[in-house]
């Protein structure tokens, strides 16, 4: 461990380029997957589980598309609309029935549809480690400490867009200020003529395709497999509970601070506990809420 | 006085118990699956069903149970500790004789609740403060929290893991052994909780899960409450789980957090079976191992869709379970007395 932090600072300060890098490529992923989140937590009350499988799925779809040598651009797009009538139908289809009702159903529900679509991936696609290969070249900088793949930089930009998009939408369209104004109070809103079931159908829709484009990201940097999503539903679980809820730019800036802290613990400690970090973040973060509001005779709920 | 009903099924469950594996030996670790299944969700319905905190987190103390009554069976009787065990794996086995393996075994099982029962206690200062989702998103880090730890301890195997000491008997004398415990913790798990509940305890937790703020203003002591509650939970997770670590044979992270499979069944099974009953968690985790045991024969590789399926048709159209529903039909039967003007009246406001 104190090896890995000589490196670190002392013998090659320049990894921490590298490492940085890395976590903002992680956190920028990270972000769109917890906006989603977020939006859905905040709007109708639902903790959706199957995040990180909507996620592995956007990038199984990817998959086929590449397979028909489509550039990445077109994929994005296609997924993005294919994983929006997803979302819309299992709102339709299971979420409609959950709203109003315990939050622990919401949880275990979403559990359910989590392990259904697991398993039809596997069954699907194989259990198999799989990656898009977009053979790009990869930047060599500082006497080749730090590599930086094309495929990267152009996801990152992707995010970037995506981010500026769906923040300049949810501020100025209509649909934007229905949604806003449903997790104000939903009740007011009604009475205003909103129609909130339409305003929940589509915020669903709306996370299950921002999961998607996450998922094409994901599969252009790194890899996917069917059983990967719970790690990243846990990682969506802790940025959001970290950020704390109805507090949208938070949710972007606590993505980038786990992806570099998820990052650093596995450069300093080991691999090992790269999954364990952010696991460990949800865990303080909520200890540190709590003992805030003890003092106050409350409780976090 | 035992009602007759009630006597009924004791004494059905009872014979099945005895007389399963005699009937079908070929069937007897299957039931003694099912007598660990009724375990746990008995053990989940007091915190989950009886006072509405919705624990995820309940295998760790399942995984914790199992390793540490594996440490205990190895390193009392083997010299050089459970380290030099595991990286000696396949080189040299210790052979144990049959009286140090059954001494280990028992002390392993005893070693394991306790070991759960600390945990438990230690959670519990840091836990409780959360309420609703919060306590079950918490209570599931800390089962992932603790199953990542585990695999980075080389001392115990690491990612892979510990190979159970052999079974000094023959095949079939072994699966009637580990049915007998399993039967006796869950028959033992069943009459604690039912004696639990039968005292102020469990009026203490039903007021704790109908309103907290109000129980706490009342004078009741909540956190302590609540400790005794996860506090059995854990002993008895514990104790199942050093069993289910020597059933395994073998143990690693899979086999000792098996988050994703046993630690959502459990509160499946309670949620079939309908929560914040007595007899719900059991009639629950029977239909669902049969459910399961078929799934796996006849539809092998679709048996988790049909499980996720089952899950979702459960919790979104079928919340209650079956003791919620017949509960609701039939009042009568369960001695509760139903006021009908308040039935007319709700007609009418409806």
């Amino acid at each position: 461990m104190f090896d890995n932090l000589q490196l670190l600072f002392v013998w090659a300060p320049i990894i921490n380029v590298q490492v940085i890098l890395d976590g903002i490529f992680v956190g920028a992923v990270f972000a769109l997957c917890a906006y989603g989140l977020a939006l859905v937590w905040g709007v109708m009350n639902i903790k959706n589980l199957a995040q990180g499988d909507f996620v592995i799925m956007g990038g199984y779809l990817a998959l086929v598309l590449h397979s028909w040598n489509l550039p990445l651009p077109v994929i994005l797009i296609i997924v993005t609309i294919i994983m929006f009538v997803y979302g819309w139908s299992i709102y339709a289809l299971i979420i409609r029935r959950i709203v109003d009702k315990d939050m622990f159903v919401s949880l275990l529900a979403t559990f359910g549809l989590s392990l259904l679509m697991q398993q039809a991936m596997n069954l699907y696609f194989g259990p198999e480690v799989q990656t898009i290969d977009m053979k790009l070249p990869v930047i060599d900088a500082f006497d080749n400490m730090v590599t930086i793949p094309y495929s990267k930089i152009i996801s990152l930009a992707l995010a970037g867009i995506i981010t500026a998009a769906v923040v300049i939408f949810m501020k100025k369209s209509r649909t934007g200020q229905a949604i806003r104004a449903t997790a104000q109070d939903a009740r007011a809103a009604r009475v205003l003529g909103i129609d909130t079931d339409r305003v929940y159908a589509f915020t669903f829709a709306f996370n299950s395709a921002l999961c998607g484009a996450a998922g094409v990201l994901v599969s252009v940097i790194w890899v996917i497999q069917p059983f990967y999503g719970i790690t990243y539903s846990v990682r969506t679980f802790a940025i959001v509970t970290a950020a704390g809820l109805g507090n949208l730019p938070g949710v972007i800036s606590a993505a980038f601070g786990i992806g570099l802290f998820e990052k650093y613990t596995g450069m300093i400690v080991g691999t090992a506990y790269e999954v364990a970090a952010p696991v460990m973040i949800l865990l303080l973060v909520l200890i540190i809420r709590q003992i805030h509001m003890k003092r106050n005779r409350q409780v976090v709920r | 006085m035992m009602r007759r009903s009630t006597f009924i099924t004791y004494a059905g469950l009872g014979l099945f118990g005895i007389l399963g594996p005699i009937l079908f030996p070929a069937y007897t670790l299957s039931i003694a699956y099912l007598w660990m299944m009724v375990l746990m969700a008995s053990t989940w319905d007091i915190l989950g069903g009886q006072m509405g905190y919705n624990s995820l987190g309940n295998i760790t103390f399942f995984g914790v149970g199992m390793y540490v009554s594996a440490i205990i069976q190895i390193s009392i009787f083997y010299e050089p500790g459970v380290g030099e065990y595991t990286s000696a794996m396949g080189a040299i086995k210790p052979e144990f004789t049959d009286q140090q393996y059954y001494w280990g075994i028992f002390l392993g099982i005893f070693g394991g609740a306790i070991a759960a029962l600390a945990l438990s206690l230690i959670f519990s200062t840091f836990m409780f403060g959360l309420r609703g989702p919060y306590f079950a998103i918490g209570s599931l880090g800390l089962a992932i929290a603790a199953a990542e730890i585990t695999v980075t301890i080389n001392y115990v195997g690491g990612a892979s893991g510990i190979s159970m000491p052999m079974f000094p008997g023959d095949i079939e004398f072994r699966s009637v052994f580990f049915y007998i415990l399993c039967f006796t913790l869950a028959v033992l798990s069943h009459f604690v909780i039912r004696g639990m509940l039968s005292t102020q305890f469990g009026l203490a937790i039903n007021a704790i899960r109908d309103d907290e703020d109000k129980a706490e203003a009342m004078g009741l002591p909540t956190l302590i409450y609540k400790q005794i509650g996860w506090a059995v939970t854990a002993v008895f997770m514990g104790a199942i789980g050093a069993v289910a670590g020597n059933m395994a044979g073998f143990i690693d992270k899979e086999v000792a957090y098996p988050v994703p499979t046993f630690g959502i069944f459990m509160v499946a099974m309670v949620l079939l079976g309908g929560k914040g009953t007595l007899w719900g968690p059991v009639l629950g985790a029977i239909i669902f191992h049969i459910v399961k045991e078929t799934t796996w024969t006849y539809l092998l590789g679709w048996q988790w869709v049909t499980l996720g399926l089952i899950l979702i048709i459960n919790i979104v159209y079928f919340q209650q379970g079956i003791m919620g529903w017949l509960q609701s039909k039939y009042p009568e039967m369960f001695g509760i007395v139903v006021d009908q003007s308040n039935i007319n009246q709700e007609k009418k406001e409806s």
